[in-house]
């Protein structure tokens, strides 16, 4: 038993708590959104909206992984999620025949997604993580930006002769019953929407459970001790290129799964949707939820997506009073004393609701 | 070199052969010569900037040498990394310690043992059987090491939060950890006191005799030095001055003239 215990409890009660608290939080939102629904009570804003959370919410999990935990700047989170958007759009209008039913196509096209996406940050990753510094940042801001203008230009279709690819629109002809899967700037379009709100909840509890698991592990270690103290982790052995390369490719393949499940909810996808304003916006996410805590992530891209939602009834002021919330938020987050006194009401919360319980 | 050896009747763990290294056109260590031999504790002693700390970063491969070769445990170690020399069984503290600072004491022996007790990510992922062995072995060994150390009330503070005394002690643990042949401590008694020396003393001696490794010091407190250093080699301007047991060195008269000026 008291062995059993030390393994639970590794990593600290402290962060333990913290675990179960953010998967307590998506299954309770889950489960209150779905009786919502079923009763009505949600407007169709909020309905259609249920999806992009999720995936921002997935995305920026990822992102918290690569800045938060192996503390390297990240500025092109988008561009992870349009190749693993188009990605997805492609395989599941590729697999629409064979694969008519929704769920199994998702699942693969997520899959897909996430696999692809991995494979960009790896190649990316390979010169940039043996430098010291803030490359990584430089060179996915301009990852964003050239995979943006790739996916303009990009040409994909399906016909009886399989599959075409072109980056000049005149070259690019299909046999009559062809089906386009992206159209250069107009993106992919009459894509069939497949992805559904349970299947992002999911997404949701694997992308914590991959973050959690990686980084209460030996690999976890690494890569916090890598971010903390480079010459001290080479020292003991920890060689600090893979273990940045590790919660890079794993946080771009959580883009790229985001991604999949992105463009598969809507029947038009254009490749702009994904610019450098997308992956500041899921770095803002990351930062006001708080470096390494992935609770604060999830409560951080519900508040901020739906926030401009809300006050819309402001009209003009919407953005106005957007931006003065968050910088509220910073500075509430950054105040100790209002810290410690949230915390101590907090934790005497937690201590009533089990002497309850 | 072979006198030595017979004269030990061991070969040595670690063998420097005229060890030389410039920074542009400053020669930091020159024409060194220095031996460890199996189960010793050896210190390197000199005055400010002599290159003490310039010869630690040699041996573990954070500088490249310009000049000679380091044999460890019969092996060249020319174009090994500095990851390739902890694997190979060269552990080190800093002077400057270098403790990962948001990690838990605990954790941060835990990432001595990355390649003692290695497991792939994705068994860490799917929490396979084999994460949970080796975790457990992971956990017992660090809290034994802190318990050596005299660190387990301490497991579980934030490393950057722990007094200057336990945040050195907490380098040695973490660099045991990594299952070393020969350790290098630097100056691991500075900033401590008298009492605290005195026991530090004790452990390195414990350490020395428990895991039968080899230890290579350099340290300023010359109660320490002298009080457990079995042999010392004395660094001035880089070169070697002398070698020899602490008797022989505390009535070298080169030595006393580095130390104390003419």
């Amino acid at each position: 038993m008291k062995e059993k215990k030390s393994i639970l409890s590794f990593g600290g009660d402290k962060k333990q708590r913290g675990r179960f608290l953010s998967f307590a939080i998506v299954i309770i939102a889950y489960i209150a959104v779905e009786i919502l629904m079923k009763t009505g009570s949600l407007n169709s804003l909020f309905t259609s909206l249920l999806v992009p959370i999720t995936c921002y919410v997935v995305a920026a999990i990822g992102l918290n992984l690569n800045v938060g935990v192996s503390g390297e700047l990240n500025l092109g989170q988008a561009g992870f999620m349009s190749v693993g958007a188009f990605c997805g759009v492609c395989v599941s209008g590729m697999l629409a025949a064979s694969i008519p039913a929704g769920i199994p196509r998702l699942i693969i096209a997520i899959i897909c997604g996430a696999i692809l996406a991995g494979l960009f940050g790896f190649v990316i990753g390979i010169p940039v993580l043996t430098l010291q510094g803030d490359y990584l940042a430089i060179v996915t801001l301009a990852f964003g930006q050239i995979i943006k203008s790739i996916f303009m230009n990009a040409y994909i279709g399906m016909d009886s002769e399989g599959l075409h690819v072109s980056f000049v629109q005149s070259n690019f002809k299909l046999q009559p019953g062809g089906k386009m899967l992206l159209n250069g700037p107009m993106g992919a379009t009459g894509t069939q929407k497949i992805a559904n709100f349970t299947v992002g909840a999911v997404l949701i509890i694997i992308a914590l459970l991959i973050v959690y698991n990686l980084m209460f592990s030996r690999s976890g270690r690494a890569i916090m001790a890598a971010r903390d103290n480079r010459i001290a982790a080479e020292s003991v052995g920890i060689p600090i290129s893979k273990t940045k390369m590790l919660a890079f490719v794993t946080s771009a393949a959580l883009a790229g799964a985001a991604g999949a499940l992105y463009g598969l909810n809507y029947s038009t996808l254009v490749p702009n949707k994904f610019d450098f304003n997308t992956s500041i916006l899921i770095l803002v996410y990351v930062v006001l939820g708080g470096l390494g805590n992935m609770t604060g992530t999830i409560i951080s891209t519900v508040i901020l997506i739906l926030l401009p939602e809300l006050l819309r009834s402001l009209q003009d002021y919407r953005m106005l009073i957007y931006a003065v919330v968050l910088i509220v938020i910073m500075l509430v987050t950054n105040n100790e004393w209002l810290m410690t006194k949230w915390k101590s009401l907090f934790a005497g919360k937690a201590k009533g609701g089990a002497s309850n319980g | 070199m072979a006198e030595k050896m017979a004269e030990n009747g061991k070969t040595p763990i670690l063998d420097v052969q005229e060890l030389g290294i410039d920074f542009g056109g400053l020669t930091a260590v020159n024409d060194l010569n220095l031996q460890v031999f199996d189960g010793e504790i050896a210190g390197l002693i000199g005055p400010n900037g002599a290159g003490k700390t310039t010869v630690f970063n040699l041996l573990t491969k954070v500088y490249k040498p310009t000049r000679g070769k380091i044999f460890f445990d019969g092996k060249d170690t020319a174009g090994k990394s500095v990851v390739d020399i902890n694997k190979a069984g060269i552990a080190r503290t800093f002077q400057n310690i270098r403790l990962f600072g948001n990690l838990s004491v605990l954790d941060n022996v835990k990432t001595g043992f990355h390649n003692v007790t290695p497991y792939s990510p994705i068994t860490a992922i799917l929490r396979l059987p084999k994460f949970f062995a080796s975790e457990r072995e992971i956990d017992e060994k660090a809290r034994d090491l802190l318990k050596i150390m005299e660190l387990d009330g301490y497991a579980d503070y934030l490393a950057s939060n722990l007094p200057y005394g336990a945040q050195r002690r907490l380098e040695i643990a973490r660099a045991l950890a990594t299952n070393p042949k020969l350790l290098l401590l630097d100056e691991p008694a500075a900033g401590m006191n008298p009492q605290e020396t005195e026991e530090l003393m004790d452990m390195i001696r414990f350490v020395r005799d428990h895991f039968g490794i080899a230890i290579l010091l350099i340290e300023h407190d010359m109660k320490l030095v002298m009080g457990i250093c079995e042999r010392i080699t004395v660094l001035n301007y880089g070169m070697m001055l002398a070698q020899g047991t602490p008797e022989e060195i505390q009535s070298n008269p080169e030595v006393i003239k580095a130390y104390l000026g003419d």
